[in-house]
C-alpha cells in the first residue's frame, strides 16, 4: 500500500510481476492435479516441460521461435485495445500479411538481401495494416462494430489466402497450387537465422524491436497519447479535440501492421513459403495481450511465458506422455488465472479507492435520465 | 417530537468502519427519534455514505451496535433492513428504465408465486403514491418520466416495501429548485403519516429547510446533534468544515470593458419539433461574470456544446475577441483563447485513469512546453503541473498520482489549473462547483472571481440558482432555448428567477430588461 502510493509506477510494476508469478504457479498447481487425475506423473510432465524449453542450446532457440509470434500478435492486440478497440482480426491479418510478404519473397526479384528482406516484410505488415485498417474506417464512420467487422474479414482473409496459393497458380507463376502454398521463397529474401545450426531467425529480433518502439510511440509520443485518451475516454478525447475517428483507424492499422509483420515473420523466417493452413496464432495472441496487461514490456514476458508452454509441451507430449489435450488445458488453466487475478486486484484497487473517502466518483450522475 | 419515552427509530453507537488505509467511520453516534426529519450533514468523504450503507445492511461494521425501535439488530444484507422497516432512497436510482411504475415499485417485493397480478398491484401502487400526494401514473414506464418523477418512484417503493424509517442519500443532487421543494412537502407529508426521515446531505440550505434536527459529521466522527432551529447556517458550516468558512461569495462590483465573447442568432435544431436553442444571442465582456440559469434540458448542453465547439450550430456565430470561431474545433477555439471547465469531470474533463501529468497536457498536448514535434516532454509537463499543483492547491501526492484517487474537490482544482494555465480571455465554466464540498466551492468561486478581476470574460453555466445570484454580475435566464431574462446581480429575487425558468410570467410580459 505504502509502497504503491509512493512510487506508483515501481510499485505497480512489481506488483504485476508478483501476481503474474502467483497466477502461473496457480495454474501449474492445478494442472498438476489434472495430470495427476489423468495417471501420470506431474513431476515427470513438469521436468519435460522445462527441458524441453530450456534444456540447452537447441531447446531455448526453439522456446524463442515460438515466442517471436506471440509477442508481436499480443502487440498488435494490445495497440487496439489502448485504443478500446477489441481486434479478433490479427489471424486474417496475419494470414493477409504472411502471404503478401512470401509473394514478394517468391518472386525473386533478385535484390541484395539488405534490400529484399526489408522490402518483403514491409510488404507484408503494410498489407496486414491495411487490412486493420478497414474495421477502423467502419467504426469511425458508421459506428459498426469491429468486432463483428474483424471476424467477417478473417474469413475473407482465409478465402483469399486459399485462392491466391491455388487458383490464382493459373495466371501467377509465384505460387505452387500443388502444395497450397507459395513458391519457396529466395534465399535473399529469407529473414537469416541469427544462432547458427537451430532455427532461430531474425523475426525474434524483429519481435522485441517491435515492442520496445510500440513502448516509445504509446507512451512518448503525442500520437501513442492520442490513442491512450481516446481508449480510455471518448468524451474527454472529444473535449481535448482528438479526432476519434482517425485515431482508432491509426491505431487498428498500427495493430494490422504488426499482425502482418508476425505473418510475415513466420513464412520468411520460419516456414519458407506461405501455406494455407491456420495457426491459430492470431487467437492466441488475444491472450497474450491480456496477460501482458496490453502494455508491450509485459507482452514480451508474456509471449515468452507462452513461447515456453508451447515448445515445452511439445517435450511433455514427447518425454512424458502427457496427452495433448491435457498441454491445451495447462496454457488455458495460465491464461484463465493471469487474468481472473488481474480482475481481483483490480477488484481490490476500486474497493480501496471507494473506501478511500472519495465518494465523490458518485457525485457524477451517469444515469442517462434527461437530455 | 417532545415524546421521549418512545424508543430511537435507530440508534448507532460507536460504530467502526475501517477500510485498508483509511477509517472511514472512527466510533460514530447517531440516534433518529421517531417521526423526525433528522439531516446528516457531512462534507464529501466524511463517511456519510458509509454510515448509512452500515445501517442499511451493505456494509458490516467492525465495531459498534445498531439499535432499531430500541430493539438491538445485526443486518447480514439490505433484505435485513427492509424486514426491519427501513428503506434506503438511492442517489443514483436503482430504476429499470424499460419498466413501468408499478413494475418498478414491486421489484424485490414481488413474492414467489408465478403469476403477477397487474391490476391489483397497478391499484396498491396508485393508492399509496395518492396518500401521499405523489401523484404518479402506475402504467406509466419509467424511462418517460422526468428526474424528479423517478425519485418519487423510489419513494413508493420505499413506502411499499414496508418502510417507516426512510434513509434518503443526497436527494436533491439531481433535482431542479422547483423539485426540491416539491420534495419538500413530499417528505413533511411523510413525516405527518408518522415515517422518520434520514436526510443526508451537504447542502446546508437543504438542513434547514427541512429538517428537525441535525446531525454533522467530520472525518468520520460525530461533531453534534442540535435541533436545526437552534443553528444558523453559519454555525453549521464551521462545525462540518472544521474552520470558519465564508458562505458570501466576496465579490466587489466588476468593472467590465470589451466585449470577448459573443454568440449571434444561435440557432442549433433539437431531437423534438422545437429547437434546443432558438435565435439565441448573448455576450460576455472583459471582466464580468455573466450566469446562465434555468431548468436543466432548456438548452444549456447544446449552447455550451456550440461554443466549445463540440457542436456546429444550424445558423448564428459565436466570436471570441472579435474572430468568428463559429464551426472551428476545440483545439482551434483554445488556441483563440477559451477555456472549458466542463460540467461532467469524469467523462470529459479528466482521464481518470491518467496522471495529474497527463491530465494537464489534454487539451494541450500539441502545445509548447509538453510536446516538441510529436514528442511529449514528460518532464516539462510535471514541471507544469507541480506548478498548477501548487497554485491551486491540488492536494495529492505527486504530480504522477492518477487522477481518479483524488477528492472531487481536487479534481476539480486540477481542471480548472489547467485551463487558467493556458491564460485564456474567455472561460466557460459549466456546473462548476458540482458535487463539491463547502471548502471546495468556496475555492472554486474565490478563483472564478480572481479570472474575472484579472480581465477574463466568464459564462458559468449552473442550474444552481444560488451559484448564478452569488457569482454574477449580469443573470441570464434560459428558457426553451431562448434568453427570457437578463438582469444586473442584486435586481431581482430567486422566486422572480425561479417563475421565469419555469416559463412562467413570459405570456403577460415581455421579456425583461433591467440592463439596457
Amino acid at each position: 500500500m505504502l509502497l504503491r502510493k509512493h512510487f506508483a509506477g515501481v510499485g505497480k510494476l512489481a506488483s504485476t510481476v508478483i501476481t503474474s508469478f502467483l497466477a502461473v504457479l496457480i495454474a501449474l498447481a492445478v494442472g498438476a492435479i489434472l495430470i495427476a487425475i489423468s495417471n501420470q506423473n506431474p513431476v515427470d510432465a513438469y521436468r519435460a516441460l522445462i527441458d524441453g524449453a530450456f534444456g540447452g542450446r537447441r531447446a531455448i532457440a526453439e522456446t524463442l521461435v515460438a515466442t517471436t509470434p506471440m509477442i508481436l500478435g499480443g502487440l498488435a492486440f494490445a495497440v487496439a485495445a489502448r485504443a478500446s478497440m477489441f481486434n479478433i482480426g490479427i489471424e486474417g491479418q496475419l494470414v493477409i500479411g504472411s502471404l503478401c510478404g512470401a509473394l514478394v519473397g517468391a518472386a525473386d526479384l533478385g535484390l541484395s538481401k539488405w534490400l529484399y528482406v526489408p522490402l518483403a516484410m514491409l510488404v507484408g505488415g503494410v498489407a496486414g495494416g491495411i487490412w486493420g485498417a478497414i474495421p477502423g474506417v467502419m467504426k469511425a464512420k458508421s459506428g459498426a462494430s469491429e468486432v463483428i467487422s474483424t471476424i467477417m474479414l478473417n474469413y475473407l482473409a482465409f478465402r483469399i489466402s486459399i485462392y491466391m496459393v491455388t487458383s490464382a497458380g493459373a495466371w501467377l507463376s509465384w505460387v505452387d497450387p500443388q502444395l497450397q502454398a507459395t513458391k519457396k521463397i529466395a534465399p535473399n529474401a529469407r529473414l537469416p537465422i541469427i544462432l547458427d545450426r537451430t532455427r532461430l531467425h531474425a523475426g525474434f529480433l524483429v519481435a522485441i524491436a517491435a515492442a520496445l518502439i510500440l513502448w516509445y510511440v504509446l507512451f512518448r509520443t503525442t500520437f501513442g497519447y492520442k490513442i491512450r485518451t481516446v481508449g480510455l475516454s471518448r468524451g474527454a478525447a472529444e473535449y481535448a479535440g482528438i479526432a476519434w475517428g482517425s485515431t482508432i483507424t491509426k491505431a487498428m492499422f498500427l495493430s494490422g501492421l504488426l499482425a502482418g509483420l508476425m505473418g510475415a515473420s513466420e513464412s520468411l523466417g520460419l516456414l519458407g513459403r506461405h501455406y494455407d493452413n491456420r495457426s491459430g496464432y492470431g487467437f492466441t495472441a488475444i491472450a497474450v495481450g491480456l496477460v501482458g496487461r496490453n502494455h508491450p514490456i509485459g507482452v514480451i514476458f508474456a509471449g515468452l511465458l507462452f513461447g515456453v508452454l508451447r515448445s515445452g509441451s511439445n517435450a511433455m507430449q514427447a518425454q512424458a506422455g502427457t496427452s495433448k489435450e491435457l498441454v491445451l488445458i495447462l496454457q488455458a488453466l495460465v491464461i484463465l488465472s493471469v487474468s481472473a487475478l488481474a480482475s481481483l486486484e483490480y477488484l481490490r484497487e476500486r474497493r480501496a479507492r471507494t473506501a478511500a473517502a472519495t465518494p465523490t466518483a458518485a457525485a457524477q450522475p451517469a444515469t442517462g435520465v434527461t437530455a | 417530537m417532545t415524546d421521549s419515552a418512545r424508543p430511537n427509530a435507530v440508534e448507532m453507537r460507536g460504530i467502526v468502519k475501517r477500510f485498508p488505509g483509511v477509517v472511514a467511520n472512527d466510533g460514530i453516534t447517531f440516534a433518529v427519534r421517531q417521526g423526525e426529519i433528522h439531516a446528516l450533514l457531512g462534507e464529501n468523504g466524511a463517511g456519510k455514505s458509509t454510515l448509512m450503507n452500515v445501517l442499511f445492511g451493505i456494509l458490516s461494521p467492525d465495531e459498534g451496535e445498531i439499535f432499531v425501535n430500541g430493539q438491538p439488530a445485526q443486518f447480514h444484507g439490505p433484505r435485513d433492513a427492509v424486514n426491519a422497516g427501513l428503506a434506503m432512497v438511492h442517489q443514483h436510482f436503482m430504476l429499470v428504465h424499460r419498466f413501468t411504475v408499478a413494475e418498478n415499485v414491486i421489484l424485490g417485493s414481488e413474492g414467489s408465486g408465478i403469476r403477477l397480478d397487474r391490476d391489483s398491484t397497478e391499484q396498491r401502487v396508485s393508492q399509496l403514491a395518492n396518500e401521499f400526494g405523489l401523484r404518479l401514473d402506475p402504467k406509466e414506464v419509467v424511462e418517460n418520466l422526468p428526474v424528479g418523477m423517478q425519485q418519487r418512484v423510489e419513494i413508493v417503493r420505499a413506502l411499499y416495501q414496508g418502510g417507516r424509517t426512510l434513509i434518503l442519500d443526497e436527494p436533491t443532487a439531481l433535482l431542479t429548485p422547483q423539485e426540491v421543494d416539491e420534495l419538500y412537502v413530499i417528505l413533511e407529508r411523510l413525516r405527518s403519516g408518522g415515517s422518520t426521515i434520514i436526510f443526508i446531505t451537504h447542502k446546508l440550505r437543504e438542513v434547514a429547510a427541512i429538517s428537525d434536527r441535525v446531525t454533522v459529521i467530520r472525518r468520520g466522527k460525530t461533531v453534534d446533534t442540535l435541533n436545526t432551529a437552534d443553528t444558523t447556517a453559519s454555525q453549521l458550516a464551521e462545525l462540518m468544515v472544521g474552520r470558519k468558512v465564508s458562505l458570501q461569495v466576496d465579490r466587489p462590483v466588476g468593472n467590465p470593458e470589451g466585449v470577448l465573447l459573443e454568440a449571434k442568432h444561435l440557432r442549433l435544431r433539437g431531437r423534438g419539433a422545437l429547437d434546443a436553442l432558438d435565435d439565441l444571442s448573448l455576450t460576455v465582456r472583459a471582466g464580468e461574470i455573466v450566469g446562465i440559469c434555468g431548468v436543466e434540458g432548456n438548452g444549456q448542453t447544446e449552447l455550451v456544446e456550440a461554443i466549445a465547439g463540440l457542436r456546429k450550430p444550424d445558423e448564428g456565430t459565436i466570436e471570441i475577441a472579435g474572430r468568428d470561431v463559429t464551426g472551428k474545433n476545440p483545439v482551434d477555439l483554445r488556441r483563440a483563447g477559451l477555456s472549458y471547465i466542463p460540467e461532467d469531470r469524469h467523462n470529459r474533463g479528466l482521464v481518470l485513469d491518467f496522471s495529474l501529468t497527463e491530465n494537464v497536457m489534454l487539451g494541450n498536448i500539441d502545445e509548447r512546453p509538453f510536446s516538441r514535434n510529436g514528442l511529449v516532454d514528460y518532464g516539462e509537463g510535471e514541471a507544469v503541473t507541480e506548478q498548477c499543483m501548487k497554485l491551486y492547491d491540488v492536494r495529492a501526492p505527486g504530480a504522477d498520482t492518477i487522477a481518479r484517487n483524488l477528492s472531487g474537490g481536487n479534481q476539480q482544482k486540477l481542471i480548472i489549473a489547467r485551463e487558467m494555465y493556458r491564460d485564456p480571455s474567455v472561460v466557460l465554466a459549466v456546473q462548476p462547483t458540482r458535487g463539491l464540498d463547502v471548502g471546495a466551492i468556496e475555492f472554486v468561486h474565490k478563483q472564478l472571481v480572481a479570472q474575472r478581476d484579472a480581465g477574463k470574460a466568464i459564462l458559468v453555466v449552473s442550474f444552481e440558482l444560488d451559484e448564478i445570484i452569488d457569482l454574477s454580475d449580469r443573470i441570464l435566464v434560459l428558457y426553451q432555448g431562448r434568453i427570457v431574462g437578463e438582469f444586473a446581480s442584486g435586481t431581482v429575487d430567486r422566486a422572480t428567477l425561479g417563475l421565469l425558468m419555469g416559463g412562467r410570467g413570459l405570456d403577460e410580459r415581455e421579456p425583461i430588461n433591467a440592463v439596457a
